[in-house]
């Protein structure tokens, strides 16, 4: 018989028992479906999470000051203000395998533009912090190296500034106050989206350290910062980074006897890539879960075509008395099994896609529904119509004539 | 003139767990092309096994059968197949008819396992509708016609490979007794104009009287075979 006679068929049976084929079919279509949905959520999330390591910089390593005692009670890491702009200059210069320093310095304060003021993050750095971190301008430039000596009083303003204190107009040249003093704004940041913790990162304004330490925020220690930003030249110098840094820190700090060192070098992009398998894990566990249910939608097919050849054994005898090999009675019964697997192979992956749509629509989740995904579930489907179909299908063949023509 | 069908020693034996059960005993015969033969015998004479076997439904426990020369006992399952395909039409008491499936659609089904190109089948089959006397029943499925209908159809799926031989077990055994008249007329018909063999079983006495030879079976033997004037059926 041929393939196509053999399919008009299988088609045949599955729509003289319409509602039969589609409970079979919707156990495939729920495990298709299922399995697109968490995938798509799965790689959604991982692309989330690359994208935070792609806007944190790469390569980073963030030192911070440590833990100052105050009475005797421990103030907690990060509380004392033990770095300063020369530790800073020191570790750039000092330290082979790193690329490149931001120390910053600032503070929340607020900022004023004609009757419009604004409260949010003021932070005084150096120019290499928006290379660091790879953030373009949209418009405007960079710090000067004299507007940084001279500590001159200009501001690059992210997106969020631009919205809340200019509306349409354009901020390039305007005067803002900041703590009172008039800044000029030189430069416009690109929208960089939400950090990893939810917070806003385009509601801040960069001025120079200088400028920040000597007129803004100013404290009992000059050339005080509050961290110091490091570039490694490269992900596999990480480790010797962070050594280089220590010793140099520890050199030049001296903690005294049992004193704790007075600064944590924390390695940035090892807590992301952290991240990233967790969340690598998670696809795969989703992954593996729909593919559970798609193997039960498979079992389901199995049971339905055992059901469907005992209950068509007369039907088999028939057409084997006029002449039906074995081979045809396996193909007529693969081709229903993988019929139903394949079309609802189909259903399910637009019920899939449908579905990660609006679970991305509902809870705001990123999902990546990708073409990879869609073809490999489909042809799973397919696989499980031939591997579940092949028992019932070969068993039907290999029925005798006279024994299925009997059958009651 | 050569044997169409040629059997010698034919045993066929069922087993159940340790209990053997004869149905065929050494049946010994043979049949011309063109016979139209009536098996006849009480339930457990073995008749319909052997007509099984005849059908290469079912395959003796010992003993050769040779139809057209080709001996059955050493062909595979597919060739076999094949043979009931291009060789041999069934027709049974209970029609064996597909259920939710046209007359048209049951009478092609023999072309779907044959070499038939699918565009000649549907022509082939209406030809074989009509030939029975069917024409314009084509779209109407089993439930949708009467018995003596049903049985033509089945007559028209035999007859639609244009095979060498007819076999048909009890074909009247579920119909009226006007009804059972039409279909033995159209068989006799068709045993005379086509020069097709025919071969059938009944345990019914008005049935064999339309055939020119009667073979009686008794405990899976030959009890009787002889040759008869057959009742004109006009």
């Amino acid at each position: 018989m041929k393939p196509i006679s053999s399919l008009k068929v299988a088609l045949r049976a599955l729509q003289i028992n319409k509602m039969r084929s589609f409970l079979t079919m919707l156990g495939i279509i729920i495990g298709v479906g299922a399995v697109i949905v968490m995938v798509a959520i799965g790689a959604g999330a991982r692309e989330m999470i690359a994208q935070q390591i792609a806007s944190m910089g790469s390569n980073l390593l963030m030192v911070v000051p440590g833990a100052t005692t105050a009475g005797g009670a421990r103030m907690g890491g990060g509380s004392a203000s033990s770095l300063t702009s020369d530790d800073a200059k020191a570790i750039k210069e000092e330290c082979p395998a790193v690329k490149t320093i931001a120390p910053f310095w600032g503070g929340v304060t607020q900022v004023i533009y004609g009757n419009q003021n604004w409260n949010t993050s003021v932070t005084g750095t150096l120019p290499s912090y928006f290379e660091i971190r790879e953030w373009a301008l949209a418009s405007g430039r960079n710090f000067s190296d004299q507007e940084l000596a001279g500590a001159v009083k200009v501001a690059i303003i992210g997106k969020s500034i631009v919205e809340n204190l200019f509306g349409s107009e354009d901020p390039l040249g305007q005067i803002i106050r900041i703590k009172k003093i008039p800044f000029t704004v030189i430069g416009v940041l690109t929208p960089k989206g939400q950090s990893s913790y939810g917070t806003d990162q385009d509601d801040t304004i960069y001025i120079p350290l200088s400028t920040a330490q000597k007129r803004v925020f100013g404290s009992r220690l000059p050339n005080r910062v509050r961290m110091i930003m490091v570039q490694a030249q490269d992900l596999s110098l990480m480790a010797a980074a962070e050594k280089q840094i220590n010793d140099l820190l520890t050199q030049r700090h001296k903690p005294q006897g049992d004193q704790l060192a007075d600064f944590t070098v924390r390695n940035l992009t090892e807590i992301m890539a952290t991240a990233e398998q967790s969340a690598k894990v998670m696809s795969l566990l989703l992954g593996s879960i729909a593919l559970v249910s798609l193997l039960v939608g498979g079992i389901g097919i199995m049971n339905i075509m055992l059901v469907s050849v005992t209950e068509r054994t007369r039907e088999i005898g028939i057409r084997m008395a006029v002449g039906a090999r074995g081979i045809d009675i396996l193909f007529q019964f693969l081709t229903e099994s993988v019929v139903l697997s394949l079309v609802g192979g189909l259903i399910g992956i637009g019920l899939g896609v449908l579905g990660a749509e609006l679970t991305s629509k509902f809870t705001g989740w990123n999902v990546v529904i990708s073409i990879l995904a869609l073809l490999i579930s489909f042809f799973f489907a397919a696989a499980v119509g031939i591997f579940f179909g092949y028992y019932p299908a070969h068993k039907a063949s290999r029925l005798n004539p006279i024994d299925a023509l009997r059958y009651e | 003139m050569e044997n169409l069908i040629q059997v010698k020693d034919l045993f066929k034996i069922y087993e159940f767990g340790d209990i053997q059960i004869p149905a065929l005993n050494g049946v010994s015969l043979s049949i011309e092309a063109g016979e139209f033969v009536a098996i006849m015998g009480s339930s457990g004479s073995g008749k319909s096994t052997f007509m099984n076997i005849l059908g290469c439904l079912d395959v003796p426990t010992r003993g050769s059968y040779f139809l057209s020369g080709n001996a059955i006992g050493s062909m595979s399952r597919d060739a076999l197949a094949q043979l009931r395909n291009q060789q041999i039409g069934f027709v049974f008491q209970g029609f064996n008819l597909l259920a939710r499936t046209s007359a048209l659609e049951n009478v092609e089904l023999p072309l779907i396992y044959g070499p038939t190109p699918a565009r000649e089948r549907h022509h082939l089959a209406k030809e074989a509708l009509v030939s029975v006397g069917l024409s314009g029943r084509e779209d109407h499925h089993p439930n949708q016609l009467s018995g003596g209908q049903q049985q033509r159809v089945a007559i028209a799926r035999a007859l639609v490979n244009h095979p060498s031989i007819i076999l048909a077990d009890e074909p009247t055994g579920n119909l009226d007794t006007k009804t059972s008249l039409e279909i033995m007329q159209l068989l006799t018909q068709l045993n005379e104009e086509q020069k097709i063999t025919i071969i059938l079983v009944t345990h019914e006495q008005d049935i064999s009287t339309f055939t020119r030879r009667v073979i009686q079976f008794k405990d899976g033997l030959v009890l009787q075979d002889r040759l008869q004037h057959p009742k004109k059926t006009d």
